[in-house]
């Protein structure tokens, strides 16, 4: 039988050496901003991975679709033509008032509102870290994505992306712990702070006093504040409002409005004005 | 020796996948770990090839694939493979099913470990659902075993 570790360094030596680059690493990885082109690498390391594990969901996904019934194409296909043509009635409506609101805002000697690039992403199904919301999406460096982004789909906003590989990146979604997302309420502009709680179909508001103006059913839209998320997509809608007396601040809740356990297809939103729009 | 490495290492590979593929969402939380399983398994049968050096960085992997704080698996794992890499002799001894209850409880300690740690860094709170994994894997560790030691014996890695 081999004599263990007896020509090699002690298995409690090996146990410190772990445990101290272990938590040089959580304390690097959590306090310090640094290092983002070394994550960036070591998320390019485990894209492949990632790539692999989310093979079996488009292997039965693409099961699925080639033994969809023709007449439910049909039917599908329909349904989007009438969503569609309603939807390019209400473009047309658009461009008119997008350019009203530019002549309007020339006149008023108001800085424009400029386009955003946008980029399409698509949800691996991996997995990720049972005690944080995220998803990862197809996109990366190499696709020209940045920390910090916005991340939106059909309803409203997703969350932001955080650490950003070559091929691949993460999705801090909005009802994470950590997350925090600046709104105001739609109806009268009065601005708060959303933040996540841990829960996918629930968000809290924080400091809210009793006096706020606030009901059942408001719908909460970003508020521009912070930077990041762009003005006006909508968040949350309010569910429950306790105003005890006894406690000092409101105990609001919230449902966001993107259906975040179910995501396929995301907009990432781009940081930097692209281009002036066309209209 | 570098094929055994080799070998090894594909079985952890393996392992990878089978903890980052999708599940349905109700069966998700119960999903046992599997890449902890396999580490035990090696670092019993073989413990001067596979000790803590592998489980930190497979943990090190693990964070990236999953996204939690860098560090945390890295040093549950290498926590975990110190106590059955010292215990490999006694662990060895133990019928199957005895073995199942020793991981089981090794794999509770990973999980309060991991917990404690996401406390720290992230504010969540304990939820007892998440030892669920745990008895899970505690009920998987006889086929996992089973399974590796046909594997072992047949790629004779040693």
């Amino acid at each position: 039988m081999n004599l263990l570790f007896g020509r090699t360094i002690s298995l409690q030596l090996r146990l410190t050496v772990a445990v101290v680059l272990s938590v040089l690493l959580i304390l690097g990885d959590r306090y310090t901003s640094g290092g983002t082109l070394v994550r960036t690498s070591l998320n390019t390391l485990v894209s492949p991975l990632l790539y692999v594990a989310n093979v079996p969901y488009e292997v039965f996904s693409l099961g699925a679709k080639s033994l969809d019934t023709r007449d439910r194409l049909f039917q599908e296909n329909e349904a989007l033509r009438k969503k569609q043509l309603l939807q390019s009635e209400q473009l047309q409506q658009y461009q008119f008032l997008l350019r009203e609101n530019q002549q309007l805002r020339a006149l008023l000697g108001a800085s424009s509102r400029q386009q955003r690039a946008r980029l399409i992403a698509e949800v691996l199904s991996v997995r990720s870290s049972r005690y944080s919301h995220q998803v990862v999406v197809n996109r990366g460096a190499i696709d020209g994505v940045l920390e910090g982004q916005p991340v939106i789909d059909e309803m409203g906003i997703v969350g932001q992306l955080t650490q950003v590989g070559s091929t691949t990146s993460r999705v801090l979604l909005m009802t994470d712990t950590t997350h925090a997302t600046p709104v105001r309420i739609l109806r009268n502009d009065v601005r708060t702070v959303v933040e996540g709680t841990g829960k996918i179909n629930l968000v809290q508001l924080q400091h809210v006093p009793h006096s706020l103006d606030i009901r059942l059913g408001d719908i909460l839209v970003t508020s521009g504040l912070g930077g990041t998320f762009p003005e006006g997509y909508p968040v949350a809608v309010v569910t429950e409002i306790d105003r005890d007396e006894g406690l000092p601040f409101s105990k609001v809740y919230a449902e966001p409005v993107a259906q975040l356990d179910r995501i396929r297809l995301l907009v990432i939103l781009g940081k930097v004005a692209s281009k002036e729009p066309d209209a | 020796m570098n094929r055994s490495y080799a070998l090894v290492a594909l079985s952890l590979f393996i392992a990878l996948i089978m903890a980052l593929m999708p599940l349905p969402f109700s069966i998700e939380p119960f999903r046992p770990d599997w890449v902890l399983l396999v580490l035990m398994y090696w670092s019993i049968a073989l413990p001067h090839r596979v000790n803590i050096g592998w489980a930190w960085c497979t943990g090190l992997i693990m964070d990236l694939a999953t996204g939690s704080p860098l560090g945390v698996n890295s040093l549950t794992y290498s926590i975990c493979l110190y106590i059955t890499t010292s215990n490999f002799q006694k662990i060895r001894n133990f019928s199957i099913w005895q073995q199942a209850v020793l991981i089981g409880l090794f794999l509770a300690l990973y999980h309060l470990l991991q917990f404690w740690l996401n406390h720290f860094l992230l504010d969540i709170y304990f939820n007892p659902r998440y030892l669920w994994p745990a008895l899970v894997g505690m009920l998987c560790w006889p086929w996992v075993f089973l399974l590796l030691r046909k594997y072992r014996r047949h790629f004779r890695i040693r």
